[in-house]
């Protein structure tokens, strides 16, 4: 009990009451909703999960990752490759995924964290090794080289080897999305969050005053990287294919980190409230470039508001819409 | 070890030096920018592909060789670079970097997907006479086309380098570079000259677009390779040190030659990468870059 207690700390009842009417919802959301919008909720999920993995590294500890691909794609391919090859379950193919998405986190937090690279330049040190990877895997017969990895689609639910049609993605997410929620609680209750947030502020300050910075720094991206890569196997079991191309693109690690920066880096909703947004956005303009018929329309409106967004709510939405909302945490 | 591989090799490494000045061209503009400003311009590629189709456009449409619109190119790209930086991304100079990264990344965003539009899919490239040309030395032989970017590449630069030692707007804004309140205290423009340096950056980028053409054609889905490109390029060089630039694409473009003779070509940008890691984690400035991050 006193765990609860202490994770709902100051939360205003208010909020409270809207995440428990928000959480039954979308169990029941299924049952309400058709398939294109059961979709698009399976959509916003998935991005407010890795959002709020993201978040953990950049909007908490203040590094700056645009290669958080890496994980997702390392995650995927390793429980995919897994089942394809040995018939090895994702529920157990997720530890190795997980474990080998962490340690690639570790490799990459030490090497930059340990030079102190900061700011762009680790973020382009995170991008070259998502890159790197990238061609890697283009040449990983194993993997499927650049022709790709593909899971045979089937007709019947199975649990154990997260097989299955949307519903049960839809719950596998969402549990994913409201866990990830809880534990990033948690982390910015614990004494480890504080210290994130004094290095996120002012790295020098932090380490004069006996924060474990490194240390602080390296817990920051493995945790980070985990959770990727737990969205990188649902992503992989989900559309079941797998290519080089797109799991290590560039545009995927940017994916990762909009709906954190749109919604408000560094906050909890943020991730959830940016998904919202741009799952929201990104629907509304395919329609509307589905009317118009020019190739590059929809990205054309997409990048629009990415750019109004972006000039008139730096800081993010959800800071400014808790705000209007009368939800602002009071400060202990 | 025979003559005749010798031989590849060198023709490799020419080749890869001629283009790698061109992406020193592109990288130099990247370099420019964030020297002064500190702005790292994530749509630096998507400006790169708007260049090439620019002279691409010139040459189908009006019959203009992508060498004699180069000037009109980069004339353009200094009118849109001023107005950009005034308009959208003044306010944004010390600003948080992810703030700085989701504002470039709208732009790239917009621009890549309005060549896109306007140009299609498709790869576009200009077919000239002189393609086939080459000069020859000896047993070597250099490409008419990229021999002629590469001089071109080099001329820009040497008058980008006379720009910024001999004139007063440049020695100005090397010194808003170095020292952004001391240039404001001697009553320099500084807001001025941050729009004229993101419209040298933007410049150079459309400069090396128009000569790209040259050597091979374009496509939308080239623009996030080239911003790569340029960082892998500034970084190895050293952010913000022009020289650097220049031989970082050298660098980077004969490794993209050697690498595609040696190993499988699509194997070069790993090549690239891994010289980029190599170089952030052993030395972080840059080859030619000076002092602290």
């Amino acid at each position: 009990m006193s765990f609860i207690r202490r994770l709902v700390g100051n939360a205003p009842p208010r909020i409270l009451w809207s995440l428990a009417i928000l959480l039954a919802l979308l169990l029941v959301a299924p049952a309400l909703l058709g398939k294109y919008w059961l979709s698009v909720l399976i959509l916003i999920l998935y991005f407010a999960f890795v959002g709020q993995a993201w978040n953990i590294l950049m909007g908490f500890a203040g590094q700056l990752s645009l290669g958080h691909a890496l994980y997702a794609g390392l995650g995927g391919y390793i429980a995919a490759g897994l089942y394809f090859h040995y018939g090895i379950g994702p529920w157990a193919g997720v530890f190795a995924a997980v474990v080998v998405a962490g340690m690639a986190g570790a490799i990459v937090g030490y090497l930059g964290f340990r030079f102190s690279l900061a700011g762009v330049y680790f973020a382009l040190l995170t991008i070259a090794f998502s890159e790197f990877t990238r061609v890697a895997f283009d040449h990983w017969e194993w993997a499927g080289g650049s022709g790709g990895l593909f899971l045979k689609v089937e007709a019947v639910t199975d649990i154990i080897n997260l097989r299955g049609g949307p519903v049960l993605f839809y719950y596998v997410i969402l549990g994913l999305a409201a866990g990830a929620f809880i534990l990033c609680r948690a982390l910015l209750q614990s004494r480890l969050g504080q210290y994130w947030l004094a290095i996120r502020e002012d790295a020098e300050a932090a380490q004069a005053v006996g924060v474990p910075v490194l240390r602080c720094k390296m817990i920051a991206i493995v945790i980070s990287a985990a959770l990727t890569a737990l969205a990188g196997v649902w992503n992989a079991f989900y559309y079941n294919n797998l290519f080089p191309e797109t799991a290590f693109a560039m545009g995927r690690s940017i994916e990762i980190t909009l709906a954190p920066i749109i919604g408000g880096l560094g906050t909890l909703f943020g991730p959830i409230v940016g998904a919202v947004v741009l799952t929201g956005l990104g629907e509304a303009f395919t329609d509307l470039g589905d009317v118009l018929r020019i190739p590059g329309i929809k990205q054309i409106f997409y990048g629009l508001a990415l750019l109004v967004i972006v000039m008139y709510r730096p800081a993010g939405v959800w800071p400014w819409l808790a705000d209007k909302l009368g939800l602002k945490e009071r400060q202990p | 070890m025979t003559a005749d591989f010798l031989l590849n090799l060198a023709q490799a490494i020419i080749n890869g030096l001629l283009t790698g000045m061109v992406y020193g061209l592109m990288a130099l503009g990247l370099s420019v920018i964030f020297g002064v400003m500190r702005i790292v311009n994530f749509a630096h590629g998507e400006m790169m592909v708007v260049g090439m189709y620019l002279a691409w456009m010139g040459f189908e449409y009006l019959q203009v060789s992508p060498m004699l619109s180069l000037p009109v190119i980069a004339a353009l790209f200094f009118g849109a670079g001023y107005i950009l930086q005034r308009s959208l991304i003044s306010p944004f100079i010390g600003r948080p970097e992810h703030q700085q990264f989701l504002l470039l990344l709208a732009v790239a965003i917009l621009l890549v997907n309005a060549s896109l539009a306007i140009a299609g899919p498709d790869s576009r490239g200009v077919q000239m006479e002189s393609q086939f040309d080459s000069y020859e030395l000896g047993p070597l032989v250099f490409d008419a086309v990229r021999l002629h970017a590469a001089l071109a590449a080099v001329a820009i630069a040497l008058l980008l380098w006379l720009f910024f030692t001999r004139t007063r707007t440049g020695k100005s804004i090397r010194a808003a570079a170095d020292n952004n309140l001391a240039a404001l205290v001697v009553g320099l423009d500084v807001r001025r000259l941050y729009s004229f340096t993101f419209g040298i950056g933007a410049a150079c980028v459309g400069a090396a677009g128009a000569l790209m053409i040259t050597i091979i054609p374009v496509s939308p889905f080239l623009a996030v390779e080239y911003t790569l490109l340029a960082f892998v390029i500034v970084i190895v060089g050293g952010l913000g040190s022009m020289t650097g630039a220049l031989l970082g694409g050298l660098l980077i473009g004969v490794s993209e030659a050697v690498a595609g003779l040696l190993l499988q070509p699509s194997l070069k940008s790993m090549f690239s990468f891994g010289l980029l890691i190599l170089v952030l984690l052993l030395r972080p400035q840059g080859l030619l870059g000076k002092g602290s991050q």
